[in-house]
């Protein structure tokens, strides 16, 4: 692979063996037509009466950030700013229209972690199903499943169909799998509010043990007393551009004051 | 038992080719396609009755109408059923699993929003729940084979090399249609369409020899299922080896095919974070 074009834009040296996150100057953009096209039969229609027009859509643009270890960051803003786009550029799931993202270690997104269970298999089944889908393999997923059926706390419904739980049941299984590993970045979309609010505090209490523990985490919330108690820095994020970087408190102050005006 | 080792880094501008990025990122994700095969498969099962035996009577029940239908249109003769038989479960291969592809990532693509996967993933897990099914067809057929009076020869060893062949082929086309898909979700429709006049094009229900002679080139010569198909009847039907001019058509359509489809597939898969 070649290496040394990469290595001008982002020098070796400026990388700390603690760096987790680094965005570069990252921009998203979406390319949305001004009338939604869903057919081909429609698409060649409008080529041929050249009817086809784009909005561009901006939802991040000349983004930079630095998380270390160690750090919990939290995002916040108005919907629509740009804050799970965030995410997923760091989960790697969207890649970056331009600029550079760079992570180091084992990712765990806290976001849509039920979308891979499937109804008709069980528990069990579904505990494999997920582990293989996030990237472990048949061994450390053996190793793993009594843990996770610990935490979870679905010990008498593990062998039954995920169809007959109740939603809080797939949020908690699905929090257990995702969560299990200690991850070196957590990134967390919105309050959990999985289950009852005996396992909510178990789920909590979990994540504080991470953000403990010297890994990456960060946050995107509305609650912002959340960000407060949680985070130790913040960024806020306007139209898809960072309007204010600092800590926590200094953030939600600055944002809260602009939406008062 | 957290990461020992360095730990795993992801760079969005580190420049590589991408075909075989994508090759990579596949093989270190084989649990998942394992696991994705097999949730299709006990899926499929569970709530039925007869369960994987489906597999087996589907094939005899399409068999069974069609023999009775074109026998007699046809007059063919007692060894029909086996003919018919040995192409249709290997045209309903291709045309299941490719479908199954294109749909697979009308599933996929929820998740592939959210958690990172390489894409490929749910193209060659389809593939593979096809050739589970496959596999598991051949048991009629030899039935069949027995109860007409067809011979079984040793020959029928040589299937696994046809099937390869028929899963790369289909593979291709699978991903073809999965790209064509990001941006035109109607092409599933338009497939099955294309789908019934290609296998009325193809050899499988009337024996080649019934093709007027000037149209036996253009629909032959031009239609790599008709290769592919041959490859699988020979060693079971026709209880003999292909000879090499029978067998290079099929390896190169399937291998070109299969890289054509890699090839575009890659180029365009991150193109599917951006629609939905």
């Amino acid at each position: 692979m070649r290496t040394e074009p990469d290595a001008q834009i982002l020098p070796a040296g400026e990388l700390t063996t603690s760096d987790r996150i680094r965005l570069q100057d990252v921009t998203v953009r979406y390319r949305l037509p001004r009338e939604r096209i869903h057919s081909l039969k429609e698409y060649a229609i409008r080529l041929v009466q050249r009817r086809l027009e784009y909005i561009d859509f901006q939802a991040l643009s000349g983004i930079n950030l630095q998380v270390r270890a160690g750090e919990v960051l939290g995002v916040i803003g108005a919907n629509g700013a740009g804050k799970s786009t965030l995410l997923k550029v760091v989960a790697r799931v969207l890649p970056p229209g331009s600029g550079r993202v760079w992570t180091c270690g084992r990712v765990a997104p806290l976001l849509g972690i039920s979308a891979a269970f499937h109804p008709e298999l069980t528990g069990r089944e579904n505990v494999f199903l997920n582990g293989a889908l996030l990237g472990f393999s048949r061994q450390q997923m053996q190793e793993r499943f009594d843990a996770i059926v610990e935490f979870s706390g679905l010990h008498n419904f593990i062998d039954a169909p995920i169809r007959t739980y109740s939603t809080g049941m797939v949020g908690r299984l699905g929090f257990a799998i995702a969560t299990d590993v200690k991850p070196d970045i957590l990134l967390i979309d919105e309050v959990l509010s999985v289950g009852d609010s005996e396992f909510s505090g178990k789920a909590e209490q979990r994540i504080a043990d991470f953000c403990s523990a010297g890994i990456a985490v960060v946050v995107v919330s509305h609650a912002l007393d959340r960000i407060r108690a949680m985070c130790t820095r913040a960024i806020w994020i306007d139209h898809g551009r960072i309007a204010a970087e600092g800590g926590a408190d200094e953030v939600a102050k600055m944002y809260l004051e602009s939406r008062a005006a | 038992m957290s990461t020992s080792g360095p730990l795993p880094v992801y760079d969005s501008s580190r420049r590589g080719f991408k075909p075989w990025l994508e090759l990579r990122e596949a093989l270190r994700y084989r649990n998942a396609i394992a696991h994705l095969v097999r949730r299709d498969i006990v899926s499929r099962y569970k709530r039925s009755f007869l369960g994987i035996l489906w597999t087996m009577l589907h094939p005899l029940g399409m068999m069974l109408v069609m023999a009775l239908v074109f026998s007699n249109i046809m007059r063919a003769g007692p060894d029909f059923a086996a003919y018919l038989l040995s192409g249709l479960i290997a045209w309903t291969f291709f045309s299941q699993a490719t479908q199954a592809v294109v749909s697979g990532y009308r599933w996929g693509v929820r998740l592939l929003h959210n958690i990172y996967i390489p894409h490929s993933v749910f193209a060659i897990s389809a593939i593979g729940t096809g050739l589970v099914n496959l596999a598991l067809s051949i048991v009629p057929l030899l039935l069949v084979m027995i109860v007409t009076g067809v011979p079984i020869r040793w020959t029928a060893l040589y299937l696994p090399i046809p099937m390869l062949l028929l899963a790369c082929f289909s593979l291709g086309v699978g991903l073809l249609l999965a790209t064509v898909g990001i941006y035109f979700p109607d092409v599933s429709d338009m497939y099955q369409i294309i789908l019934v006049a290609w296998m009325y094009l193809t050899p499988i229900i009337y024996p080649e020899a019934l093709l007027p002679e000037n149209l036996r080139l253009i629909i032959t010569g031009a239609n790599p299922m008709y290769y592919l198909i041959k490859l699988f009847r020979l060693p079971t039907f026709d209880g003999r080896l292909p000879t090499w001019q029978e067998f290079l058509p099929a390896l190169l359509i399937a291998v070109i095919t299969l890289l054509v489809g890699w090839w575009g597939f890659s180029r365009k898969e991150s193109e599917f974070a951006y629609r939905t």
